[in-house]
């Protein structure tokens, strides 16, 4: 084979990789982002606080345990950009937003699991973060971030007195 | 059996505490979810083959504890916490405690 067209191939490839997972990235962020907003506009009735003790003046019905998690993961142009970022250090945008997106999710997943069960607020909100380890050959690649937020569901009395 | 993540249940006094109950599982990835993730992994966005597997995995912790506050006779469980970690290449430990308590 011709050595400028196989030069061409090996860096053409990676190079496809990184456009496709500019693009496809992108979109799923913006999406992601679009639903965010949305879900949060129309969950905006149901608090979730992190209050430890809940106010004596509340006058609660029930309690329950309420959770949400996701697992979420940046795409492959991200994490190259990332990398390069790390040679001069800095703020990583891209890692940022991905935590920001993954959180916001935790909680209106939360939310979402508290108004399916009929409670009205959730309070001693609490978030964890726990990075999943992947299998990779380089020992660096991030398969993804889980975010878990759990709290506790009230169900409030319609006329407290 | 009420679970709760505050440490009093309003409307209810503790009448008998039982101590720490915790409940644990691990682990480890199915390999066909491991190529989907794969894939994820390049194109970017949520890994839903994981979130259901952990959510699993965490209801499980939780429901160990749950049996564990039973056989004590507790009715309830207060201040409950989670704690996720990963311990090995595709694998992860998820751990759920609290305190169980007997209440009126």
């Amino acid at each position: 084979m011709d050595p400028a067209l196989e030069a061409l191939i090996q860096l053409g490839a990676p190079l496809a990789l990184l456009a496709l997972a500019f693009f496809t990235g992108r979109r799923a962020e913006r999406r992601h982002y679009q639903s965010i907003r949305a879900r949060e506009r129309e969950l905006c009735m149901l608090p979730a606080v992190t209050f430890r003790q809940i106010p004596s003046s509340w006058g609660v019905d029930g309690v329950g345990l309420v959770t949400g998690s996701v697992v979420i993961s940046v795409d492959h142009f991200k994490r190259f950009l990332a990398g390069l970022r790390t040679l001069v250090g800095g703020r990583i945008k891209s890692y940022e937003t991905l935590l920001d997106r993954a959180r916001r999710e935790a909680v209106l997943r939360c939310k979402e699991q508290a108004r399916a069960r009929g409670y009205h607020a959730v309070v001693n909100l609490r978030l964890e973060t726990t990075r999943i380890a992947g299998k990779s050959r380089k020992g660096n690649a991030t398969a993804g971030v889980e975010v878990l937020a759990f709290g506790t569901g009230l169900e409030l009395r319609r006329d407290p007195r | 059996m009420i679970i709760s993540t505050t440490e009093n249940i309003p409307g209810h006094n503790v009448k008998k505490f039982f101590g720490v109950v915790s409940g644990s599982t691990v682990r480890a990835k199915h390999i066909g979810r491991d190529i989907m993730a794969g894939l994820k992994n390049l194109i970017g966005g949520e890994l839903k083959g994981y979130t259901e597997l952990l959510q699993e995995s965490r209801d499980d912790a939780l429901a160990r504890m749950v049996q564990e506050a039973e056989s004590l006779g507790a009715n309830a469980v207060v201040n409950v916490r989670f704690s996720t970690s990963s311990i090995a290449q595709g694998a992860a430990e998820l751990f759920a405690y609290g305190t169980a308590v007997q209440v009126d």
